[in-house]
Parts: structure tokens; C-alpha cells; sequence
């Protein structure tokens, strides 16, 4: 009684589930990483070290760049912006100049999140928006045909969205589905290797960092929709599989449509945002202007997602 | 995925983490009793005991307690005569000390200390009610029992109560204090439920027992319930809205559809007092240490939180916390003089290290909690607008009173925001605000 123990007293609960914001982050970088490495980084080499590297770099710096203007305290430690600037360079050509990378990582870090309030605020994913502006500024930054011509390939150096879309079915012939999962085809740096994407999602699935009912409705969105479209005409339109695997699908439905802050919570809202994202990247892609729609109907469902949000169970006890 | 709370309590409160695999929910079970019943620890009578009484000392009534003044084993305190709220004397002493003592959630207390001296002279005022049973004694005399069984609940006339539950589900992960009481009192339960049934006239009585512990209540005097052991099926409103085969409407009670609560061991307690002819005293009170060791401690109303640790040659550490009640909803203090209230069924000892730190994060919109919730609250829109402090609106738009204060949602959460402490303090803020306009009127 003379020398009373300072106990802490807070608010229940005591026990917490030990889940935090950098161990999800953490966790998001590891499942990008056998895309990024063995997808990009053996396939195209330095160059692709060197845009990722300095990708995530100007990401963090941007981010400690506004904590600083803004007088926040500096949230770089939660690992956000680190897996923006992966999730980005994963979206690039290896041969970005320098500017582009930092622009687009200003984009995603400052115009995409942190103006908005920071992290949970952001309502379009930030990497989507980078590239959607980047996209309509310096499109032929994104043109992978252009990008990668000075570089030798063991198969067919074509973009395979471009090329099926400015000269038919035919030019995609000799590309076996097996080439795709094995990321022999030119895009992204981290967007090409198939099985690496699928793991690196099946993994963030199972541990429940993302939620598996956005990936798999927008994958199912992508798969019905190009169904469709082969079956009315399959000498125009490639096969679903096709689509699975070439362009942005895979880090689409893994990485950037289950973004936490721009995507729905609740079970139904999740399967329409998902099926609807697929939906829309295939009709860009089959009928619209673009070569990829992925990253523009990405930018579509963000818009959706408060107003499907809306569509939730009925509150225990709430009359009418 | 199943969070194995059995794993949990061979290491204490920082077991409980996220499983390998997540893609549903976590779903947390209330833990079992061990196939043989424990016996329980008994702490000796200490030297001095804290009673609290749930009023402030300066409402203006003239105080009938006075520093010095002798008490009875079982005699009624209160602070004055118009007050409804009292205390029952465990002991025979004198008392001295009357202090205020700020409660939890923003109650205030007063703490009466009684010195107990040797010689134990029992009060008769609760020997006079045993010859003459009625609803108006058992409010005046049995509030203070251990289980703290609120009779004047049966006193509405408005309200009648028709069914009557006897909830032996445990309240939060780690306690078995009410599932050893159904199992350790059969008699007295049942003797309980007679008594019960005279003083209110009330025929129908549900127990509401752990699926796996229906088993053997045929003779009891009441229908038993199963209910899941999943947490937080055992808190009252899941439980009532089971006994009364729809939703509770919010803003509606138990006692709008007839139903009331009483704990089980309030209602052993009531068959032994009236067995023993004297108020029961000693309360069951389920005791884990720092390292998840669990024990069963029966102890007298009123001993202080430090004379268990004494019994268990237990210290305490700067920053170290002691929870009373479960790990999940139950609340913590500040001083090891905290006693031991009627209702309280758990003692839980937290190491500074094990202290789950909150942080002021946003929400990250994960939807983790609006997964978790049992009650289907938004609860990822209603901390954006708690956070703002727009307290109105999160009740009109977000369902705040949907919350039945499982506590689940800042469990889960990934930006360890304290969201639980936000829907609580809206309550009360709310709260205040209400009778702050009903008494301008």
C-alpha cells in the first residue's frame, strides 16, 4: 500500500489478434516478389533492379516528403508506400526512364493517397491512377513493343494484347499458354510471370491479406466475358485463357483491385466490384480504344465501390 | 478458423493471435470446464474489505454512515435512507473508511472500508424476510448477492415478466466461473428456481447453458437451452433474441418482450441463502495469472483484488494490468484494492508485455471487424464518423446501437484502432446528452 504498482488501465479488449498495418504490407511485398524476381528481374535484367529499385525508393521519399510538408507524423514505416512503389514498377517496362518512375510514384504517393488523407482515404487505388495518368500523358512509355525493342528474347518480343488487337488472331498463334505462365512474353516487369502472380495471390488469399472474393469474381469477370466474346466470334476474339494471363489481369485482380481503402467490404458488394472490374477490362480490351483495360476499369469500380458498399445485411435489431 | 482458447490459457493473454490460414473470420470459443470439476481455491476472510455502493456521497440526502460506526454480517449499507443503491455486509467490523471511488465507464462509486474484527454477529434482517418472502425484500435485501441478481426488473408493472433465463454461458473467452456454477450448485440452483418461481410468480424459467453441458438438468425446475460456444453467443442479446424467436429491436429490452436475466449463480446463490438461512456471501471468481494459470477462487464480496494475489503469492509489476472480467469486454483498474463485486466473475493478470497497445491509425477499410461483427454493424463507416466525433450520425446512419460490446472489432483490427472504446464513449457521450435535455425540460 505505500508504494502502489502503476497498473495500466485502458479500454477492452486486452488481447489483440497480432495482425498490424507493416505486417500486411510485408506480407503483400513477399507474394509480389516471385513475380518481380523471377518474372522481371532474370528476364530483363538490370534495368528491371534499377526501375524497381528506384521505384520503391522515390515512393518511401515522397511519402516522408508530404509527412514532412504536411506535419504528420512520418507514416513510411507502415510499409504502405513501399508496396505502392512495388505494385507500380511491377507495371512498368524495365526501360522507364528515371522521370517517369519518379513522376509516377508522385502521382500514386502524393496525388493518389495523400492528399486524400493518407492511407484508408485514398478512393482510387493510387497505382491505378498513376498509371491511368502516365497512360494518357507518355503513352509510349507503356507501348512494350517500343520499350523492348533492343532487347533479345528466346520467343516473339510482341506485346501480345497489341498484337492481337491491331492484327487479329493470327499473330498470337504460335503463343503457347505455357509461355505466358512461364513469362515468356514481354510486359510489365512484374506482370508477366503467370504462376508467380497466382502463387503470390493464392498466398495472400489463404492468409487473408486480401480478400479472395474481390481476386476471384474479377478473374471469373475477366474469364466469363472473353468466353463470350470467343464464342460469338473466335476468329476475332482471343480465348479467356488468353486473357487470364497477358497484360494486367493477374496483378489486377492481386494487387490492385483488392486494395483495401478503394474496394468493398461486404460480401455481395466484393463479387459485384470484382466481376464488374473483369467485365469492364475485356470489353476495353476487345472493343474500346485501349490495349489493356485492366487499370481504366479498375479506376471504374473505385468510382462504384461507396455506392455498392451500400448493399449490406440488414443491422441486428434495426426495424425496417 | 477456430482459435483454440484451451492452447490459449497454458500461456496466458497473449496467445490469441491470427491463425496461419484467414480467409473467414476468426471465431474465438468461450473455454470449457475441465472434465473433472476443479476444486476451488478459498481465500480467507481478509482484514479488511471494500464494499462499493454505486452512488456519489453528496446527492444532499443526510448520510446514515459515519466513520466508526459498527457493522453486521449481511447487514444492508446504504448511504442514505431514500437511496436505492446499497451494499450487503460479507463481514462483521467497523467501518473505516467512506471515500469516493471513481468506477469504471465513467461511474462513480462510493467505497465503504470495513475493518472485520474477530467475533462474526450476523444481522436479522434477512432471517425476519426468510419467514415472509417477497418480491419488495428480495429488492431491498438480495441485490447484493454474489451473481448480483437484479429483482427490480420484476417490479414494472408496465413490463411483466413472463419468462425468466438463467444465463450459465460465461460471458467472455477464459472464464468458467458461470459454467462451474451450474455444475458445482445443482442443489442450490434448484432450490433457487423454486424460490425464484414464489416471489415473482413467474412459471416459465430457461437456463441457458454451453452446448455440450445440456446434459442431466432434467429435475431442475427449468428448460435448458443449448447455446454455441462460439464467442460472443453467450452475451444476453444473442440469448434473448434465441428465447424470443426473432431480433431484438433496438431501443427495445429483455423486459419489452417479457425476459429476464439473471445469472446462474445469483440464482445458487439465492438457494443457499435461503438453505443457510443467512445471505450468501462467498462468490465464485475464475483467477489467471500472467503466465495463463487457471485457477477457480471462491472469495467473500468485498475482498480486495490483493488479498487473491497475496493467496497466490503473487506481485505486480509497473505497467502490469489487472482485468476484471474477460479479456475481451471486461475492464480494467488501476488499484489492487479494487474488491471483488458481486458480479464479478474473473480476475485476470496481464504482463506489461502482453499489453495489446492501441494506435491512432485511420481505418484502412480492410472490413475485417464488418466481417466479425455479430450484429452486422458497419463498422468501418461507423469509426470514421465516431472518429470525428459526429456522434448523432454514427447512431441515425451507422447502427451504433446495433453493438452489443463483444469487443470483437478492436480485436481483429489491423490498424489496432480502439474502436470498441469509440462505440462506448459515443454511448455515453450520447448518453449525457439525453439527460442533459431531459433535465432542461
Amino acid at each position: 500500500m505505500n508504494n502502489p504498482k502503476k497498473l495500466i488501465v485502458s479500454h477492452a479488449p486486452f488481447i489483440h489478434i497480432g495482425s498490424s498495418i507493416p505486417q500486411m504490407s510485408l506480407h503483400i511485398i513477399l507474394a509480389a516478389l516471385p513475380a518481380v524476381i523471377l518474372g522481371g528481374m532474370f528476364r530483363f535484367g538490370a534495368s528491371a533492379v534499377a526501375v524497381v529499385s528506384f521505384s520503391i525508393a522515390t515512393a518511401m521519399l515522397w511519402e516522408i516528403a508530404i509527412n514532412l510538408v504536411s506535419k504528420k507524423p512520418v507514416s513510411v514505416g507502415d510499409g504502405n508506400a513501399a508496396v505502392i512503389g512495388l505494385i507500380f514498377a511491377m507495371l512498368l517496362p524495365a526501360t522507364a526512364p528515371w522521370w517517369f518512375v519518379l513522376t509516377g510514384t508522385f502521382i500514386a504517393i502524393v496525388i493518389g493517397k495523400q492528399i486524400f488523407g493518407g492511407m484508408g482515404s485514398n478512393p482510387f487505388n493510387p497505382v491505378a491512377l498513376a498509371i491511368a495518368i502516365l497512360m494518357i500523358s507518355w503513352g509510349d512509355f507503356l507501348d512494350f513493343d517500343e520499350m523492348y525493342r533492343h532487347f533479345q528474347f528466346d520467343f516473339i518480343p510482341t506485346y501480345p494484347l497489341t498484337a492481337v488487337k491491331h492484327f487479329g488472331l493470327d499473330a498470337i498463334e504460335p503463343v503457347r499458354l505455357m509461355d505466358l505462365l512461364l513469362g515468356r512474353q514481354i510486359g510489365g516487369i512484374g506482370a508477366t510471370f503467370g504462376i508467380g502472380l497466382i502463387l503470390g495471390g493464392v498466398y495472400l488469399m489463404i492468409r487473408g491479406f486480401i480478400r479472395w472474393e474481390i481476386s476471384l469474381s474479377f478473374l471469373g469477370g475477366v474469364f466469363i466475358t472473353a468466353l463470350i466474346f470467343n464464342i460469338i466470334d473466335p476468329s476475332r476474339f482471343a480465348s479467356p485463357f488468353f486473357h487470364l494471363l497477358t497484360g494486367y489481369t493477374l496483378v489486377a485482380a492481386f494487387f490492385l483491385a483488392p486494395e483495401d481503402s478503394s474496394s468493398p467490404v461486404n460480401f455481395i458488394p466484393m463479387l459485384i466490384y470484382g466481376a464488374v472490374g473483369g467485365m469492364m477490362t475485356i470489353l476495353i480490351r476487345n472493343i474500346g480504344a485501349y490495349v489493356d483495360g485492366a487499370i481504366l476499369s479498375i479506376l471504374l469500380i473505385n468510382l462504384l465501390n461507396p455506392l455498392l458498399d451500400k448493399i449490406r445485411p440488414k443491422t441486428l435489431g434495426k426495424v425496417a | 478458423m477456430v482459435l483454440q482458447c484451451q492452447a490459449a490459457k497454458e500461456k496466458g493473454t497473449h496467445m490469441m493471435k491470427r491463425s496461419f490460414f484467414s480467409v473467414t473470420a476468426p471465431r474465438l470459443q468461450v473455454d470449457s470446464l475441465p472434465g473433472v470439476l476443479p476444486d476451488s481455491v478459498r481465500i480467507e476472510t481478509p482484514r479488511q474489505i471494500m464494499l462499493l455502493i454505486e452512488e456519489t456521497a453528496d446527492n444532499g440526502n443526510a448520510m446514515m454512515l459515519r466513520k466508526g460506526d459498527p457493522v453486521k454480517t449481511g447487514q444492508k449499507i446504504s448511504l442514505s435512507t431514500d437511496s436505492k443503491a446499497y451494499a450487503i455486509s460479507t463481514v462483521t467490523g467497523t467501518i473505516t473508511h467512506i471515500e469516493p471511488f471513481p468506477g469504471e465507464s465513467g461511474k462513480q462509486f462510493t467505497a465503504v472500508s470495513v475493518a472485520v474484527s474477530k467475533e462474526a454477529d450476523p444481522d436479522e434482517s434477512f432471517a425476519t424476510y426468510c419467514d415472509s418472502p417477497s418480491l419488495e425484500g428480495a429488492v431491498n435485501l438480495l441485490g447484493c448477492l454474489p451473481g448480483s441478481p437484479a429483482f427490480e426488473i420484476f417490479m414494472d408493472a408496465d413490463k411483466p415478466i413472463k419468462t425468466i433465463v438463467i444465463n450459465a454461458m460465461d460471458q467472455d473467452l477464459f472464464i468458467i466461473t458461470a459454467q462451474y456454477a451450474l455444475t458445482a450448485f445443482y442443489h442450490n440452483l434448484t432450490q433457487g428456481i423454486q424460490h425464484l418461481k414464489t416471489i415473482t410468480g413467474v412459471e416459465k424459467v430457461v437456463i441457458a447453458a454451453p452446448q455440450d453441458a445440456i446434459q442431466g438438468y432434467g429435475d431442475i425446475g427449468a428448460s435448458v437451452m443449448g447455446i454455441d460456444k462460439g464467442y460472443p453467443e453467450g452475451l444476453p442479446h444473442l440469448i434473448a433474441q434465441r428465447v424470443a424467436g426473432h431480433e431484438i429491436p433496438v431501443g427495445k429490452d429483455f423486459q419489452d418482450f417479457g425476459m429476464a436475466f439473471l445469472g446462474v449463480e445469483a440464482v445458487a446463490s439465492l438457494g443457499r441463502s435461503f438453505q443457510n438461512k443467512k445471505p450468501a456471501r462467498t462468490k465464485m471468481v475464475t483467477f489467471m495469472d500472467k503466465n495463463g494459470n487457471r485457477s477457480l477462487v471462491s472469495t467473500i464480496v468485498g475482498t480486495p483484488i490483493r488479498d487473491i494475489l497475496k493467496r497466490f503469492d503473487l506481485g505486480l509489476n509497473d505497467q502490469d494490468r489487472i482485468i476484471i472480467g474477460g479479456p475481451l469486454n471486461g475492464y480494467s483498474t488501476y488499484t489492487d484494492a479494487f474488491p471483488i463485486r458481486p458480479d464479478t466473475d474473473a480476475i485476470l493478470l496481464q504482463d506489461k508485455d502482453d499489453v495489446a497497445f492501441v494506435s491512432d491509425y485511420p481505418c484502412i477499410n480492410c472490413g475485417d471487424c464488418v466481417r466479425v461483427c455479430p450484429a452486422r454493424v458497419p463498422v468501418n463507416m461507423l469509426i470514421r464518423f465516431l472518429e470525428a466525433g459526429q456522434y448523432e450520425e454514427a447512431a441515425e446512419n451507422y447502427d451504433l446501437y446495433s453493438c452489443l460490446e463483444c469487443g470483437l472489432c478492436s480485436y481483429v483490427c489491423v490498424a489496432r484502432i480502439p474502436i470498441f472504446q469509440s462505440i462506448k464513449l459515443a454511448k455515453y457521450e450520447l448518453g449525457r446528452a439525453a439527460t442533459g435535455e431531459a433535465a432542461d425540460e
